[in-house]
């Protein structure tokens, strides 16, 4: 069980992390700063095991892949939003981020909302209702399952 | 049944047939790494534990968003690059020559029909001279790195025809930023678009590169131009029948057609703070400007320069604006020296920077506070990209940015 945090369309990766943040050596050292034009409190507020819940576009601009590590980092379970720009989620797969494509969840869920996601079976529970989504292709799944293209390619 | 262009420079890759959707395994002709992304490229090829490069020669690093440093930190990932390029033979690197995506077609390395990979969005930019590029995340980028190959799901193609010949004060930045207007920042996501027209085909390859660039920005996957013999002489190839024949064939299987008369554009901006806010400059007139910026890898080119040196010709620009020139290149920073276009720049009172990324990336002299008004000719005006997250980024082409700083206010060439 995690709590939602709602973001709107067209999220871009400056917004996710800006780009004065990515001369910081590291993911960690970053990660205070996720959100921070959007959402000041965010990165304090969130807890592993929690979801980013968005409208369309999630993730578009630059290909930085600081952007889906940063939310990995602060323990973000997934990202579930009606659709992704397309290098954020080739981005998240390969670090082992689960990006999950759901039409009608942004219209249902509020700020602070409980929520489940079982990845295998592409359900997804949240106020007491089901509600289904896309299940990824099996190239990705695969390259998920190993834990990302590092373990993947080590295989 | 014919073939798309980007169906065709894959399927002579892979040396089979494809069709949109397939998931094929590529042949990397390319990688470009940039400066911001070095430090962590390296550090995932050796967790990946390669100990060699594929091919040293297919490798080009490219310092420009840090430089010439602004932070301590910066100098970093030029020593880290330095010592990767150093241990791996690498063969190409960039350290102070300009902008990655003006370098990687005018240094002679990507030409029609390569399948290249970069760390940056932009890496788009490389289908101006028809080849498929885009950005990839440096983990992606690790494993091109070791394995000299990358898989890719074949995107379906969106054709644009422009027909007609454009107003005098229109350019291809005012094409392109109406087509993501038309599009929306995600009306391309996932796909291929393809330029074509009695327009394009006048069009240099300099104003090609304009929108193969901002291709991204309505989500493409890359941004095709088929290559002419404008482009065989800019990468200094034969015009062969090899080359003739990388265009969308007519019985192509097209996902969307859009077709634009030339004479129908206008002069248009990208408003704050979402690239497909498009509205045009004459709805705009008297938004007063702190700040006017000409460069990046949209529009930072030497016919960009040219445009923004021949409308402020003898004039000045308004007292309270900063106008800001940084050249993509030095290659370009030279010939607009050589032809006296920066002489005309400066007398006007615009500030000359050192040629790269510079104010684009919000990194660069030019910064800006709460409340400014800033016109810029690059190809982003999300939240806080060139300084705090209540500047109002608009984004125009150099036309319009040039006539803008004369006046002080959003202005019509």
């Amino acid at each position: 069980m995690g709590k939602v945090f709602k973001f709107h369309k067209d999220v871009d990766t400056d917004q996710i992390i800006a780009s004065q943040y990515l001369l910081f050596p590291t993911i960690d050292e970053m990660k205070v700063h996720t959100f921070e034009s959007l959402n000041s409190e965010f990165a304090s507020q969130v807890k592993p095991g929690d979801f980013v819940v968005a409208d369309e576009n999630f993730g578009c601009g630059s290909s930085r892949e600081q952007a889906p590590s940063v939310l990995k980092a602060l323990g973000v379970k997934a990202v579930i939003a009606k659709s992704f720009a397309r290098i954020f989620y080739r981005n998240s797969i390969n670090i082992g981020m689960p990006v999950i494509v759901s039409k009608e969840l942004y219209d249902v869920v509020k700020d602070g909302d409980d929520m489940e996601l079982d990845l295998l079976s592409g359900k997804i529970l949240a106020n007491g209702k089901e509600y289904s989504c896309t299940k990824l292709p099996a190239k990705m799944q695969e390259i998920l399952d190993q834990g990302g293209l590092i373990a993947s390619l080590n295989k | 049944m014919g073939y798309t262009l980007v169906e065709k420079i894959i399927a002579k890759k892979v040396g089979h047939e494809v069709k949109p959707g397939d998931i094929v395994t590529v042949p990397v002709d390319w990688c470009m790494i940039d400066d911001i992304m070095v430090p962590f490229a390296v550090q995932k090829f050796e967790e990946m534990g390669f100990d060699k490069v594929y091919d040293p020669e297919k490798v080009v690093l490219i310092y420009d968003h840090f430089l010439p440093a602004t932070q301590t930190d910066d100098s970093r990932h030029f020593r880290v690059g330095d010592e990767f390029a150093e241990k791996y033979g690498l063969k190409h690197v960039h350290r102070t020559d300009g902008i990655c995506h003006q370098l990687m077609t005018e240094a002679g390395y990507v030409k029609p029909g390569d399948i290249a990979f970069g760390t940056d969005s932009h890496t788009v930019t490389y289908g101006c001279v028809g080849a498929f590029s885009t950005g990839i995340g440096y983990t992606e980028m690790a494993g091109i790195l070791g394995t000299g190959q990358l898989w890719i799901k074949v995107p379906e193609t969106i054709k644009i025809e422009i027909d007609g010949t454009l107003p005098g004060n229109v350019t291809s930045k005012d094409i392109i930023l109406r087509i993501i207007g038309d599009l929306t920042a995600s009306g391309a996501t996932y796909n291929s678009l393809e330029f074509t027209g009695s327009t394009v085909d006048a069009m240099s390859v300099a104003s090609r590169m304009t929108i193969s660039n901002m291709s991204v920005e309505a989500g493409a996957k890359c941004g095709l131009f088929a290559p002419d013999d404008k482009t065989c002489d800019y990468c200094k190839i034969p015009y062969d029948d090899e080359i003739k024949d990388l265009h969308g064939d007519d019985n192509a299987s097209y996902a969307k057609i859009l077709r634009y008369r030339a004479e129908d554009f206008v002069p248009v901006c990208a408003c704050p703070s979402l690239v497909d806010n498009i509205k045009p400059v004459s709805e705009l007139k008297g938004t007063k400007v702190d700040q006017v910026f000409l460069g990046s890898c949209t529009n930072g080119r030497l016919e960009d320069l040219r445009t923004a040196a021949t409308i402020l010709k003898g004039k000045h620009i308004a007292p309270y604006v900063k106008m800001i020139v940084t050249p993509a290149s030095r290659k370009i920073y030279r010939a607009a020296l050589a032809d006296g276009t920066l002489e005309i720049l400066s007398d006007a009172g615009a500030i000359i920077t050192t040629p790269g990324c510079g104010l684009c990336c919000g990194r660069g002299g030019g910064i800006l506070s709460d409340g400014e008004v800033v016109v810029a000719t690059n190809n982003r005006n999300f939240l806080g990209r060139m300084g705090t997250s209540k500047v109002q980024i608009y984004l125009a082409s150099p036309a319009t940015a040039a006539a803008t700083a004369i006046a002080g206010e959003i202005t019509e060439a």
